[in-house]
């Protein structure tokens, strides 16, 4: 901390958001579970004639974790896109803490708090790690000019504190070429929690991961929901989502086919649910008997 | 606090040794191009002392280098975000068609030189609203482009070649093409523009979007860069570079033809290759395009003053151009090992 900027003293802040600490709300935390953070109303989406979402809605509570399963091109992707701005919907309606927002871009989501991780996909390999955390939002003096003084401090600090690199060998100018697979995730990681995102979208967050760099993974995300921030992980291994998430959606084909509250359904349950949508595209509910076609179905 | 990695093993002399590894591999570029420019410079003055130690020689590279130079700047950047513009030769010669349009029209130089410019920033438009809107590549969009640049500036002009004696004396000549303590202008432009190319690329919001761009485009449109925008003023950049190199070249000549900045394409590339510049983008060195600009335009001179045919000239340049591309490939993937 001793050699953080001075000369910035709002970024020491920001600095040392990657410490979920300083993430906790000063307000208590039932308040913000009450509140819908981010929800989506009949949004619907298709390319070229194929639908890849059709009348989606999906309701995310602050402080809560949710976990977005489903087969390949079951619309997972899709629908994360649109709630950080990279895709627009055909219809439907986005709301984020209750207002209504039109034209979502990446830019305004951020703007908004919603951050994404999307693994090595979204870093440049050849640039330094400075660049990959200020990718798209870089500290600026005036008229553009980068405050690059800034941005290497920053990352030094968090490199040290959050993401455990202590090596002399990986500076902030190191390119990401240098680090291994659980080093770039922990650097999309970093890089969403500092600029202290109420939402958090993790997409197959643990890809390519050891076991125990997963294991480190999952526990970031109780992290996320313990300082009272919210998250969507994706995920194809429900064994992964099952133990990190309070709800589970489930995902067919475009459409929103169950949700899950975690401690009502177990794990077998689930997976069997699971087995049975990927086979005949509708399940039997355990819990109630009825058939999906009388299940609410929306998870709003 | 969770940490998401191992810690790597602590510092030992191997990580001393990988340290020096990687300084010399990033700077490799700069210093692998410094060392050629030097080598063929001794080279050149050793068989060539009665040419090489005197100030004329130098004058002359002053002033025809920032030609193609200037237009490698602009390259540079626009290389680094992953487009490129085969275009700006012929722009160098459209911007002039407007300068003699309104320099005939009001008698006024500067008015003239600044439609000049603003012509090469429209021709730079149309390059990168057709290159992001349309999704086509640059290279083959501005292979039409330069085409069509090349065809409107002699249809405009009818074929005709015009004097520019007017801007002696003029201060847009003076600024252009005059000397400053006995520096040619086009130097002085050459090196103060190079400054502001680095200060773009490394220390502004413009060149760092540009790095991210080139370097994984999909990564930029995740983490919300403006991709679109930035590609469109990076070719309005070049556009506006090679405008005002064409009207350095005529304004030191006085004359303007519509064939003007022909000859100019293949060099200007090679300086920027040669300078360390990836052709893939997101990597690429100002110093590099600086240094590589006086290597390419220095040669053809030097092979003259050395007493050899100046047929030789292009196998030289082969053999440089070559070697230089060959060992920026091997260091670049030495340091992605």
């Amino acid at each position: 901390m001793a050699n953080m900027d001075r000369a910035h003293p709002g970024r020491i802040e920001q600095g040392m958001a990657g410490e979920l600490h300083a993430l906790r709300p000063s307000h208590p935390q039932e308040d913000q579970e009450r509140q819908a953070v981010l929800e989506l109303r009949h949004v619907t989406k298709s390319f070229a004639g194929v639908h890849a979402l059709r009348d989606v809605s999906v309701t995310l509570h602050g402080a809560e974790v949710i976990g977005l399963v489903g087969d390949n091109g079951a619309g997972k992707s899709t629908l994360i896109k649109i709630i950080t701005g990279y895709h627009q919907p055909d219809s439907g309606e986005i709301y984020i803490r209750g207002r209504r927002i039109h034209e979502l871009t990446v830019q305004k989501a951020r703007a908004l708090g919603i951050e994404a991780v999307y693994q090595e996909r979204a870093l440049a390999e050849q640039q330094s790690l400075w660049r990959n955390v200020f990718m798209g939002r870089p500290m600026t003096r005036f008229g553009g000019l980068l405050d690059v003084g800034a941005m290497r401090r920053t990352t030094a600090a968090l490199m040290r504190e959050s993401m455990g690199f202590t090596s002399a060998m990986l500076t902030p100018d190191t390119p990401v070429t240098g680090l291994s697979g659980g080093e770039r995730q922990g650097l999309a990681i970093i890089r969403a929690l500092h600029f202290q995102a109420d939402v958090i979208i993790l997409d197959e967050p643990t890809m390519g991961l050891s076991l125990s760099e997963t294991e480190k993974c999952l526990t970031f995300v109780r992290e996320i929901r313990d300082a009272g921030k919210s998250a969507i992980f994706i995920d194809h291994n429900i064994f992964h989502v099952y133990s990190v998430a309070d709800r589970i959606v489930l995902l067919d084909r475009g459409r929103i086919v169950g949700d899950f509250p975690t401690a009502r359904y177990s794990l077998e349950e689930l997976t069997a649910i699971m087995r049975e949508v990927a086979a005949t595209g509708h399940f039997r509910d355990p819990r109630d008997g009825r058939d999906e076609d009388e299940h609410d179905g929306g998870a709003a | 606090m969770t940490t998401l990695v191992h810690e790597r093993p602590p510092a030992t002399t191997a990580v001393a040794r990988r340290n020096v590894r990687r300084f010399v591999t990033t700077w490799s570029s700069q210093l692998g191009i410094t060392a050629a420019f030097v080598i063929v410079w001794l080279v050149f003055t050793v068989l060539a002392p009665e040419t090489f130690l005197h100030s004329r020689i130098y004058v002359s590279y002053a002033q025809t280098v920032p030609y193609f130079g200037l237009t490698a700047l602009a390259l540079t950047m626009l290389i680094i975000a992953g487009d490129i513009d085969l275009s700006f030769p012929a722009v160098f010669a459209l911007g002039l068609v407007g300068y003699v349009g309104v320099e005939h029209a009001t008698g006024n130089v500067t008015l003239g030189l600044l439609t000049a410019l603003a012509i090469g920033a429209l021709a730079g438009l149309v390059n990168g609203v057709f290159v992001t809107l349309f999704g086509i590549p640059a290279l083959v969009l501005t292979i039409g482009t330069q085409f069509l640049y090349r065809g409107l500036t002699l249809v405009l002009v009818n074929g005709q070649s015009y004097t520019l004696t007017e801007t002696d004396g003029t201060i847009a000549g003076k600024v252009l093409v005059g000397r400053l303590l006995g520096v040619p202008m086009q130097f002085v432009w050459f090196a103060v523009l190079a400054i502001v190319t680095w200060i773009l690329l490394y220390r502004h919001r413009l060149g760092h979007n540009a790095h991210v761009i080139g370097d994984n485009r999909q990564a930029a449109a995740l983490m919300g860069i403006p991709i679109t925008r930035t590609r469109i003023v990076l070719f309005v950049l070049t556009g506006v570079a090679a405008a005002l190199a064409g009207a350095m070249n005529s304004f030191a000549v006085f004359n303007f033809y519509p064939g003007q900045g022909d000859g100019y394409l293949l060099p200007a590339l090679a300086a920027v290759f040669v300078g360390g510049t990836s052709v893939f983008g997101g990597r690429g060195t100002v110093w590099g395009t600086f240094i590589g600009a006086f290597l390419i335009g220095g040669i053809e001179a030097g092979i003259v003053a050395v007493g050899l045919k100046e047929f030789y000239s292009q196998l030289i340049y082969g053999a440089i151009i070559t070697a230089a591309i060959t060992i920026h490939a091997v260091l670049q993937r030495r340091l992605a090992h």
